[in-house]
């Protein structure tokens, strides 16, 4: 874990008017970390996000990604070099199959689209990386179903595998376990487990089996700041975390 | 230097048609999220009903009355019938279904008043002119424009900061939801909004009746400048549209009396009058394409997240 | 073999018998309407590439019609006049006018659609919409090349080796060998990896931006395409009528474009040529239809019909005719 971070985030900030949505806030992600990031609705977590892939533009900070300042890189610039983030609500190409959905990550991760004549579809060199994605987040049977037919986890790992499908360094996830089931859920943190090591993950998430399942560090997020970063262990314990983010009662402990 | 400020003058008379079409369309988008085509034919409505009851009363003060009463009834009748069924559409199937608005609209007064264009004559008592500088007379009709434009502005301005209406229409172009939610009949207002939007152009027909000739179409022009007033203003923002409106109508109107001129300066008199006519006649967009160039979303962007 | 290739072969060998029968029934001079459906259909099938496929709406469409056929025609008027343009002198021949026309029309959308795509939706909207009629008002403005008026080409249609052009039937298939030439071209490129991130685009924009794409480059390049093959149909329209005026851009053109793509299906690659056919031949055939309904004195006035016909498409049949003919095959919206 001593090794240079591949995100860091140093002295962020964004008002929208009088709100601070975030406010001089400061993070980083190790090489192969999974580092979780909670708070309470509103503290900022979206806009952060938001500010790291670039999709708003910071007023204050910088952002340096695997060495490199990408402050001012444009949002579609970013998943080129390994930063690429999956959606809170579902974002996905509903007339597409879910095969079409990622063989368009796949694409877009081949260089450039100028082609114009031959056939994406069925295309080899889509077709199989595209299914091998599938295959990852348990989709192989719905290759062929159109994306709207799907169902919302089923939807939600599609959501996946388009992101997992542009080979990220840094995998930043908005609430993956948004709006699912228990099974489903523990599906995907099963799935999330299995890429740990491989792929460092910045994960935003509200439920906290999986948080505290999952996470090698978390950090609590309020009114924009950190408020306390550390293992699992340490924010579990942490008075002010307590305090800030669920009243009295006790953290993680469901 | 006379002539210069008689042309700035014509210029914001000009942009004070402009203001009244593009405030009306610029709420109606900003609140409803509806692009209309078909306002452009309340403006043509207005100017047919002035000339109607005005010759039919012998007054023009009645004409204005008819005018606005007319596409006040018109523009909401739209609303009912056809716009409320647009709300939830795409944008492509409201650009067609106001397109069908048009067609028809046309084509239903073509058939009433044929292809001849009416005209209307100023109001005698409106007639002439004043001297608004020493030495300087510019005809009081047009002076009358320009005070009427200043007062809706100023009214407008009143209704939406200082009143509960306008405390709902400022809400319901960021929340509608909220709106909906704090007991308000949605549909009403929409309604009685368009309606006022369908005021303001056909107020503006009516005023433009006795400047130009009454016919068929003579609203799709204005409406197509109205749209640069409101790129150029900011969808949404009143405020955008009156100072879109001012900047367009004074650069048009100046650019048309002034631009040959001035590159006589630089060319011979045949490029002049080739060139100055090309670049006068495409100062509004060019105009538009630089401020577009600096602030995409217009002079004043409205803070609503809608497409 | 599947029934929309059945469908299309029959259309194909209908569109090259009809003109004969025309002749042998002595109605030559619907060849004039039929060229026409070709040439708008080209049009048509343009903007859907933008509007169906890429979810552009442009209301300028027609600007790009216009340009090509003005490069025709004012090339044509040089060479009748025997003068020169910015040191070029006139040219009849199509192998040089026709391409110089289409890379025209090209720079044209490449300037203005780099402008328009800096925004979007309602803003794109109305921006396209301006943006024509800036040019439109420019070609007013032309008063050496007519303005109003407009310029007839005195020397006839263009010069194209071993063709005569002239002859009205050999146009006729030169209209429709282009068609069908940029029918099958789009079809492939819809598929292509291009055509797979244009639709993309429309989709979801957002979620391409964030896979890494850069939306509006392809979209422009999508805008230069389909304001180049706008330009082409230009060119041909100006050979038909030997004859281009500002009426060329004027806005209800780009309206009347947008409803042929939406009337035929839009995203469909025979949806606008349909739409163009049903559109052109209600424009010829609806003032008698209505003489024969007894209301002869509004036939002039078939647009009181036409305009309400159009709204009731909109609110009650989104797929177009090509999605009533296809229903439950089609992809839908």
């Amino acid at each position: 874990m001593a090794d240079d971070p591949i995100l860091s985030i140093e002295g962020l900030s964004k008002s929208f008017g009088a709100l601070r949505a975030s406010d001089n806030l400061n993070l980083d992600v190790t090489e192969g970390e999974l580092h979780a990031v909670i708070g309470p609705n509103g503290a900022g977590k979206t806009t952060m996000i938001a500010q790291v892939c670039g999709q708003l533009a910071s007023d204050l900070g910088k952002i340096t990604f695997a060495g490199r300042n990408i402050t001012h890189t444009p949002q579609q610039k970013r998943p080129g070099l390994g930063l690429v983030r999956s959606f809170q609500i579902t974002s996905i190409f509903r007339e597409y199959t879910a095969l079409e959905n990622v063989s368009m990550a796949v694409q877009l991760g081949a260089g450039h689209s100028f082609r114009f004549f031959a056939s994406a579809q069925g295309d080899p060199l889509l077709r199989e990386p595209a299914l091998a994605c599938l295959d990852q987040v348990g989709l192989l049977a719905q290759a062929d179903t159109e994306a709207n037919a799907l169902s919302h986890g089923q939807q939600r790992r599609l959501e996946l595998a388009m992101a997992l499908a542009r080979h990220p360094k840094l995998l930043v996830l908005d609430e993956p376990m948004a709006g699912m089931g228990a099974e489903e859920t523990n599906d995907v943190i099963a799935l999330l487990q299995g890429l740990k090591g491989k792929i460092s993950m910045l994960l935003v998430e509200h439920d906290m089996d999986a948080v505290f399942a999952l996470a090698d560090r978390i950090s609590v997020l309020v009114y924009g700041q950190v408020i306390a970063s550390g293992d699992p262990d340490v924010i579990r314990n942490d008075e002010r975390v307590k305090e800030a983010y669920l009243g009295a009662s006790e953290v993680g402990d469901a | 230097m006379f002539l210069l400020l008689e042309q700035i003058l014509n210029g914001l008379q000009l942009g004070v048609f402009l203001f009244l079409i593009a405030a009306g369309l610029t709420l109606i988008f900003g609140i409803m999220g509806v692009i209309n085509l078909a306002h452009g034919s309340l403006f043509m409505i207005g100017a047919y009903a002035a000339a109607v009851s005005t010759q039919w009363s012998g007054s023009f003060l009645i004409g204005i009355l008819g005018a606005v009463v007319v596409a006040g009834l018109v523009g909401m009748a739209m609303e009912l019938v056809i716009m409320r069924r647009l709300y939830n559409r795409d944008h492509l199937d409201q650009v067609l279904a106001t397109f069908g608005l048009i067609l028809f609209a046309n084509e239903l007064l073509t058939i009433i008043f044929g292809r001849t264009p009416l005209f209307l004559d100023v109001p005698p008592f409106l007639n002439g002119s004043a001297e608004i500088l020493p030495g300087i007379d510019y005809p009081v009709y047009r002076l009358t424009i320009i005070a009427v434009g200043c007062a809706v502005a100023a009214l407008l301005y009143f209704v939406i900061t200082r009143t509960r209406a306008g405390m709902l229409i400022r809400a319901g172009s960021t929340n509608r939801d909220m709106v909906a939610v704090l007991g308000v009949d949605i549909g009403l207002m929409f309604t009685l909004l368009f309606g006022l939007g369908a005021v303001f152009a056909g107020l503006a027909g009516a005023m433009a009746g006795p400047l130009v000739s009454v016919e068929v179409g003579m609203g799709e022009q204005q409406l197509i400048l109205a749209f640069v007033v409101v790129v150029i203003g900011g969808i949404g923002s009143v405020r955008g549209a009156l100072v879109g409106a001012i900047l367009v109508g004074v650069v048009d109107t100046l650019g048309r009396a002034f631009l040959t001129d001035f590159l006589k300066l630089f060319m011979d008199t045949a490029s002049a009058d080739g060139i100055g006519a090309g670049l006068s006649s495409m100062s509004i967009y060019i105009l538009m394409a630089a401020i577009l160039i600096a602030r995409p979303n217009g002079l004043f962007p409205v803070a609503a997240q809608r497409h | 073999m599947s029934k929309h290739h059945l469908l299309a072969l029959s259309a194909l060998a209908v569109s090259i018998a009809l003109p004969f029968v025309l002749i042998a029934a002595g109605q030559e001079y619907l060849i004039g309407l039929l060229t026409r459906i070709a040439i708008y259909g080209l049009a048509a099938l343009s903007l859907n590439f933008i509007l169906g496929y890429g979810g552009m709406v442009s209301f300028g469409h027609a600007a790009y019609f216009g340009v090509g056929a003005y490069v025709v025609g004012i090339m044509s008027f040089h060479a009748f006049q025997n003068s020169t343009i910015f040191g070029l002198s006139g040219s009849d021949a199509a192998l040089f006018t026709w391409p110089l026309a289409v890379v025209v029309s090209a720079l044209a959308a490449l300037v203005l659609g780099y402008l328009s795509l800096r925004t979007s939706g309602v803003f794109f909207i109305m921006i396209t919409l301006a943006f024509a009629q800036m040019l439109y008002f420019l070609f007013v403005s032309m008063e050496r090349y007519g303005g109003d008026d407009g310029v007839i080409m005195y020397n006839g249609r263009s010069f194209v080796p071993g063709l005569d052009l002239s002859n009205d039937l050999t146009f006729y298939f030169v209209c429709l060998v282009v068609l069908v030439l940029f029918m099958a071209l789009f079809s492939a490129v819809v598929r292509s990896r291009f055509g797979a991130v244009l639709k993309a685009c429309k989709q979801n924009e957002a979620r391409m931006l964030a896979l890494g794409c850069d939306v509006r480059r392809y979209k422009l390049v999508a805008f230069v395409i389909a304001g180049a093959v706008a330009g082409l149909a230009g060119v041909l329209n100006a050979n038909l009528t030997e004859f281009v005026s500002p009426d060329y851009l004027h806005w209800t053109k780009s309206g009347d474009l947008m409803i042929m793509v939406v009337l035929g299906g839009m995203g469909t690659i025979p949806g606008p040529v349909i739409g163009a056919g049903v559109f052109l031949a209600l424009e010829e055939f609806l003032p008698a239809i209505m003489e024969s309904m007894a209301l002869a004195q509004y036939k002039e006035h078939w647009r009181i019909v036409f305009g309400p016909l159009l709204i009731i498409v909109v609110l009650f049949a989104r797929g177009g005719i090509h999605g009533l003919m296809f229903r439950g095959q089609s992809n839908g919206r």
